[in-house]
Order: C-alpha cells, then structure tokens, then sequence
C-alpha cells in the first residue's frame, strides 16, 4: 500500500502486534463486504497506536482479526502477527493457547463484559488456571495482586464479590485486570472508555498509560475520539471506509494532518471555544432576549422521584431553571446526575413530586390530560438512540407527520407537504418520503427525528443527548444543521448533554448537575470558562482535547486538581 | 491489492472524505424500491421451501373441503351428501384406486365412493369432507378469536403494568391451571347443547385458548414500551390507544402471527379430541375426530373408516405447523443465516478461505 508507514518494511522483528496488507471481506445475503482494504500497521512493545475511525471504518473487524475472532463468513487474507506467529489462518487450539497469553482485550462495555453471576475472583484466576500459570491460593494471591495493581481498594476483600458490587469504572479495572493477568505482549483496547462518564475516563487512561510503562506491553486502541488519541497515543492510524490513509505520530496527525479526511475529522471535533472569542460575540439571546424575556419553559425548585415498586429514589433535588424564546439551555452531568429525567418530566413522561414546571404559563402537574396534550402540541423531541426513536414499521414520511396527525391538523396532501418541506429543511433528499427507517443511516434517522420534532413548529425543543449515538463528523453535520434551524425558526431549546464542548458550542446558558442537583448554573462564559465549583472544574479538565500538547498540559492540570480533592 | 474481490466496491462513491456525505452520497444512489419490514418478511417467506408447499397443500384441501359437497345453501360438485344412507355396496369398500392396471393393480379410477361407506351406506367422502370443512372452519375462527384476545389482554397488560397488569396476568394463571380438556369439554358441551352450532363451539374455545399468547405479547410489549419511539409518541401527546394499537401491537406482529399458526394447528386438535370424547360436533353433522371415534372398533375390519380422517387431521396440523415454522424463519432471518452456514458445510464447501 502507498500509505503504508515506512517502518513496515522492517520486518516483523520485535513488534508486539504487525498486519500485513490485511484484506478482510465479509459474505453476506447480499454483495460481498470489503471490510478491511490492505491494512500494514505494526505495534510496538511499551507503545500505544491509536487506530482511529468512524463506523464502518473497519477498525473494530482489525482487531477482531488479530484475536482470531472473526465470524464464519469473513474470508481473510495478508499477515496479522502476534510476536512471530502468524494468526491468520492459524488452527484454532493454538490460537486458544496464544489468548491471554499473547494477546489479550479490554472491551467496550464494561457492564456485560464480566459474568454477573460469578465472583471476581474466580473471572481472574480463570484464565491463570487455563494457561497453566497459577493454581488455588497461588492463583487467588495473584489475583488479588492484579485488583490491587488496577487500583482496586482492599482487594483481598473485594475479590470475594460479584460484579453489580463494583461501580462502571471499578469493573473497567477489573476487566484490565484480566487482560494484563498473564502478562500478554499486546493488549487491544476496543474503545476502553466511550462507555464511561469523563472523569472516569481520565482516571482510566491513567491507569492504562502507568500499566503500560509498567509491563512494557504494546497497546492497540481503538477509538474515535480524538482526545483520547491526544492523551495516550505513541502513533496514530487513520481508518476511513477500510483503507488505512494516514499514519504518523500523535504530533504528526494530530497537528499537521494530510489526508483531507483527517483533517475534516479533527476539525468536526468541537472543542470548548477559547474565552476570548465568545466574549467578542455575544450569545443571540442577549440580543433576542431583553429582560422582559418571554419564558418558554420554567422551572422552580423542581423535584422529581422515580418510585421502583414501592421505594422511592430521588432523582433530581430543587432545581431551577428557565429558558426563553429563541433561547438553548443546555444541561450537563455524567450518568445519574439526572440530567435526562428532567427532560423526560418535561415531555410528561415521568410526573413531577414537587415544585412547578410551567410551559409559556401552564403548569405541567396541573394540567387536565386535555390541556397537557394541546401543550404537547408546542413541545418537539429528539432522542439520544436514532435506531430506536422511529417506529420501524413507519415510512419516513409517516413518522414525520405523525404529530400532524396525533393533533389533527391539515389535510392529506397538506401534510405530505409539510413532510416534504421539513425533509428539505433537514436536507434528506424528498424521495425518502416512502422509504423506511432501516434503509437509512444513524445520522440520516436523526434528522428526520429533527424534522419530525419541527413538525408542528414547536415553541420548544427538547434535545437529549441528540448526537450522542453518532460518529463525529456526522454529529458536526447535525450539531450544525440543529444551529441553523433554532436560528430560523428561533424556538426555545433544552439541550442535554455529557460533552461540555457540544454544549459550548449550541447553547447560552448551562445548568451543571451533579447526583440530583444543579451544582452551578449561569451563562455559558462564565460556567465553562470561569467554573467555581469543584465538580465543573474537574468536568472541565477530564474532557481531553485533540492536541497531544494541550493534553499533557490539561493532564498536569487534572492530576493536581484530583491531589486537592 | 491481492483481493479477488477488487472491483466490490466500485459502485460506493469515491472521493468523499466524510461519513456523511458517503452516506448521502449511498442513499441518493439506492434505486430499488422502498422496503417495508412486511415485504421483506414476505419475500424471506415465499422463499421457505416447505412452508410454500404446504401452503398449497392447505389451501387445496380447503377448496376441496369446501367446493366438493358445498357450504350452507351452495351446492358442490359430488354428487352425494354425508346425510343420505345408501345400500352398501362391496362391504363399503372404497372405489379409488391410484394403482394402474400394469403395475398389478385395478386401474386409475374414483369410483362411486372413493373414500368407501360406513356401516349405514352413507358416502365417506362427503362425511370426511364434512369433517374438513369442520375442522378448518374451527381452526380459523378459534385462531382468530384467542389471537385477538390474546393480543389485546396481554398488550393492555404490559403496557400499562401495575394492578391492571397483576389482575389480567392472574385471571390468565387460572385459566392455566385449568386442565384445558377439561374446560374445552364443559364449556363446549354447554355450547352445543343450546345451538349445537360448529360457530359457537369455535367461539367458546377461543375463549379458553388465549392464554399462552398473551403472555407471550405483555413479554413483547413491555420490553417495546421502553423504546424511544413509544417515549416520542407519548411526548407528542398521541392516546394511549394510539400507542398501543399504531406503535407496539405492529411491532409484535411476528409474535403474534407465528403464533396463531400453532394456535390454529392446536385448535384443530382439540376439536378432534373433543369429539372423540363425545362433548364436540354431534350427529349428523360430522366431524374428523367424531369419525375416528365411531369408527375406531372398525379399525381392524374397515381401516380405511379411521385412516381417511385420521390422514386429514395430520397433514392440515402438520402443514400449519410448517407454515408457522417457515413464519418464524421469515420474522426471525437469523434462524436462516445458521442454515445457508450449515449447508455450505455439508457440502464441504471452504466457508474461511484463508492464504498462509
């Protein structure tokens, strides 16, 4: 391959883990899939290679490859060796023997990767006592030594325990735990830590960088986010569409990139706008919005409760907020914080326990079913999961019409219309009116959520973590159209959201929430340039950014502030 | 590149350098029409061998059933009725005959009675058609009745939980523990003592035969009631019938509909044991099961008077079953991806070619 890195030609002497023109294509019902075109990497002992892509970019089948964990209907050619030994097409005893030993991984979801019903100790020693390397108490000390060496505290007690004992992050140790327990040449790191809330993140990658340096082991991660391969990464792979096209270092790609893939992928990344700009172009709503500001949605010492059969769990505490015509709040917090349950009250799904959240003036809990449905009927929504948010037995035009229809309002053909219209508006090509949800990709099905939300021409628009789901270029293209289109038609916007910088980007003003409460709240500029409280603060310095230089800095900074606390 | 598939992907555009354009690009080029999920099902169906065939198995037995001595005030094309007794002639033996006269047999022929006559000179094949036309009658109405039943009870069940959830799911517990013969026999001996109709005989036993799916669709429902799409419908303030009848019972339509073939395969069973036992169709109607039950001493004599309803039963439950098999292949295409695996193997045809 031209782009193949010039290393490659050294031979696979003292790599950890090196492909080698690695073709991988997949049988199916319909045309052959061409998953990975040509693939020449090499991985290091002691040394991170960050294999970055979207979906469909073939990097997660890569991996696969290495482990020898490819389904039936993947034909495999070219080289993937770990250490000296070929894995492609090796027979499947020895590959067995190789796992653990030589090469392990650590998986994305750290919740279904460890078996719920056995103890900790007995998913650690398992694979010692596999590999002949420790039996009983040997194998149970060795175990409790790899708890202690993730940061497990009291390990000689917690090995006892199951996995719904530990938090998400904690079992993210574990399962490193398990990959480094027999000592393997490379681990393969398939998205580590897009299943984790930022600060975990950090504390993760930490732990991950330390091991490394420890056990002098080479580590593949496979990721799509920039700032982690800003954090961790030795070098970088570009992935895009099963073609390899851009190698280099952290420095090189990062910096200077040039495959104009690359460089549209950096610059889709939002980052947090430097204090200086944003204070030279004042939000819109300061403009829009005078101080008799025309509230859209307003909320006073709000408390919402779930009840779990019979016991009651507190999820949001006395908060308070409101939002404005033409105006976008944005709410943030890590999982749990509560910051979706208040979306979900708004939209009526959950009822409110105390406190008043009124509507241009109608209070929400007081409403009659009757009067609540004609509020509905200014209320648009976009969900988090694009898969999930569309009836899959609608056509696309269907869906999108269904609040004309559930309303009662227009004629056949007028609805068509304004199908037609939106579709336009989300810029989704007007034939799509007929097909079906699952003939379109993540980011196209979250458009037509978005088109579908602005059916009715809501005064106000609730976001729930709309781009979540969607790879980063994607997610600039929705993030952007969303922009465009709250200018336009200047509805209000409740904006949540885990990424600060995505919040930054579209909103004016920003609730923080931490377990329940909101810990800070104010004007962007102020809350995410010049935070006050402790947990903005360490929000604030986990997110990494996409600049190897900026990173280290940010990491310096993050590592003092978790020294104070 | 030593691919051999090089030139796979010519028709993915080229030169875009994001995701989003690759995908608009990909969606503006799709030229074939757009698919529902019921197409596809049916495609995936029409494709499954043995269900296609006994398709066409049940639906030329109906047509016979139905055609052969008439419905109602319509008159067939055989010329006898299963109520006229005749002479019996040769013992009641039947007259058809598949054997041709060169392979040692009588001939290809029908005859007078091809099916042979009963002990009262009537014509068995108007009496085993009659019993047709009974058990398919009962098959639909009962699969109509417990599957609608069925739906709705267990989708109102799940989806609004709760007390609502706890009283439907208990009543549906003692309709369980209930032997099913049992009721089926009572309640359908109170229902054709008053009428005596094969309608209401159906009817009742619908009424006992809801039960598994119900559960099966409050199962559904309440893992679909957690989608996002229920959660967007709600918020846009859609009723809640509406929810349950637009967006959660057409996404367990495969449930449901594989489903109602076993029911109706099930129903069939129970009428003919159900007459077997005396507490079903009476005479002079027929029924397969009452055949088989009057005739069973004759088994050894006249077997013929057991094997032709006996031989109907089994191909119409045998032939529902596959329909519902090649049903739930057709919900459920994972089942046929193991399949197509399987046959590559057999074949001993390289499933992973792998270069060293």
């Amino acid at each position: 391959m031209s782009h193949a890195a010039p290393m490659n030609e050294q031979g696979s002497d003292g790599y950890a883990l090196s492909f080698t023109d690695l073709n991988v294509v997949f049988a199916t019902g319909g045309a052959d899939v061409h998953a990975v075109k040509g693939l020449s990497l090499t991985v290091r002992p002691g040394q991170v290679v960050a294999l970055v892509g979207e979906s469909g970019s073939g990097k997660s089948v890569t991996s696969t490859a290495a482990m020898g964990l490819l389904p039936e209907n993947a034909n495999v050619s070219g080289a993937a060796k770990v250490g000296n030994v070929n894995v492609v097409g090796l027979d499947e005893g020895k590959l067995r023997k190789m796992r653990a030993t030589d090469i392990a991984m650590v998986f994305q979801e750290p919740m279904t990767a460890l078996n719920p019903v056995l103890t900790i100790e007995r998913q650690l020693t398992e694979a010692l006592e596999l590999h002949d390397i420790a039996y009983g108490k040997e194998a149970t000390d060795r175990a409790i030594e790899l708890l202690d060496m993730v940061g497990i505290p009291d390990p000689a007690k917690r090995v006892k325990q199951y996995p719904h004992q530990f938090s998400g992050g904690q079992r993210q140790r574990i399962v490193i735990a398990m990959a480094i327990s027999c000592d393997p040449k490379v681990i393969i790191a398939d998205e580590p830590t897009t299943a984790l809330d930022v600060t975990v993140q950090a504390e993760i990658l930490d732990l991950l960088r330390e091991l490394k340096d420890r056990l002098n082991t080479g580590i593949l991660l496979i990721t799509h986010n920039m700032g982690v391969v800003a954090d961790m990464a030795d070098e970088v792979a570009v992935m895009f569409q099963g073609n390899l096209v851009e190698t280099g270092t952290v420095e090189q790609v990062l910096l200077r990139p040039e495959h104009p893939y690359t460089q549209r992928l950096l610059a889709a990344v939002p980052r947090l706008s430097a204090p200086a700009v944003t204070t030279a172009t004042p939000p819109h709503s300061s403009e829009t919005a005078p101080p008799g500001r025309e509230l859209v949605l307003e909320a006073k010492d709000l408390v919402l409760e779930y009840d779990m059969r019979g016991k009651i769990f507190r999820a949001v505490e006395e908060v308070s907020f409101d939002i404005a015509k033409g105006e976008v709040l944005g709410i943030v917090g890590e999982s749990g914080s509560g910051k979706s349950t208040i979306a979900k009250a708004v939209l009526g799904l959950l009822p409110v326990a105390s406190g008043s959240l009124s509507v241009q003036g109608h209070d929400l809990p007081k409403l009659s079913p009757k009067e609540a449905r004609a509020v509905r009927k200014r209320i648009g929504v976009i969900f988090q999961d694009p898969a999930a948010s569309l009836n899959p037995r609608f056509p696309i035009g269907d869906c999108i019409t269904e609040p004309m229809v559930v309303h009662k309002v227009g004629s056949k053909a007028g609805r068509i219309k304004r199908a037609e219209e939106l579709l336009d508006a989300v810029k989704l090509p007007r034939n799509v009116i007929n097909r079906y949800p699952h003939e379109l990709s993540g980011g196209q099905r979250q458009r037509v959520c978005i088109a579908r939300a602005l059916t009715l021409n809501p005064e106000l628009l609730i976001a729930d973590e709309p781009t979540s789901a969607l790879d980063v270029s994607v997610q600039a293209v929705v993030l952007e159209m969303l922009q465009d289109l709250q200018r336009d038609f200047n509805f209000a916007c409740l904006f949540v959201s885990h990424d600060l910088a995505v919040v930054d980007m579209l909103a004016d003003a920003v609730v923080v929430m931490q377990s329940g409460r909101a810990v800070e709240q104010g004007m962007v500029d102020t809350v995410l340039h010049a935070p006050t409280h402790d947990y903005t603060k360490r929000l604030l310095a986990a997110a990494p950014v996409p600049d190897p230089h900026e990173q280290a800095v940010r990491r310096a900074a993050w590592r003092l502030l978790n020294s104070t606390k | 590149m030593s691919t051999p598939n090089k030139n796979l992907n010519e028709n993915e555009p080229q030169n875009l350098n994001s995701v989003a354009e690759v995908e608009d690009a990909k969606l503006a080029q799709i030229h074939e029409k757009p698919k529902s999920q019921g197409r596809i099902v049916l495609e995936r169906f029409v494709s499954h061998k043995p269900a296609m065939i006994s398709a066409v198995i049940l639906v030329v037995i109906t047509v016979f059933a139905f055609s052969s001595i008439g419905w109602g005030p319509i008159p067939g094309w055989w010329g006898q009725n299963f109520y006229h007794a005749g002479a019996v002639v040769d013992g009641g033996k039947p007259t058809l005959s598949l054997v041709p006269a060169w392979l040692g047999g009588e001939g290809i022929r029908i005859g007078e009675h091809p099916f042979g006559q009963d002990s009262v000179g009537k014509d068995y094949f108007a009496l085993v058609m009659n019993g047709t036309q009974k058990s398919i009658i009962i098959g639909v109405v009962v699969g109509l009745v417990a599957t609608v039943l069925g739906t709705v009870i267990g989708a109102v069940a799940g989806y609004f939980r709760g007390w609502v959830d706890e009283i439907l799911m208990r009543i549906t517990d003692l309709f369980i523990v209930i032997p099913l013969l049992v009721l089926a026999a009572v309640l359908g001996k109170m229902a054709g003592a008053s009428t005596g109709s094969i309608i209401i005989l159906a009817l009742v036993l619908g009424l006992v035969t809801w039960t598994g799916l119900a559960r099966l669709v409050r199962g559904e429902i309440l893992s679909l009631r957690e989608r996002e799409y229920v959660a967007a419908a709600q918020a846009m303030g859609s009723k809640t019938s509406r929810v349950i009848f637009k967006h959660l019972i057409p996404n367990t339509m495969g449930v449901i509909i594989v489903n109602a073939t076993f029911a109706i395969a099930g129903a069939i069973l129970l009428e003919s044991s159900l007459s077997y036992l005396g507490f079903g169709v009476k005479a002079p109607e027929s029924s397969l099961g009452l055949l088989i039950s009057q005739y069973q001493n004759a088994f050894t004599t006249r077997p013929y008077l057991f094997w032709w309803p006996g031989m109907i039963i089994v191909t119409i439950a045998l032939s529902v079953n596959f329909l519902g098999d090649g049903l739930r292949d057709a919900f459920d295409p994972r089942q046929i991806g193991k399949k197509r695996r399987r046959r590559a193997g057999l074949f001993a045809l390289p499933t992973r070619k792998e270069k060293p």
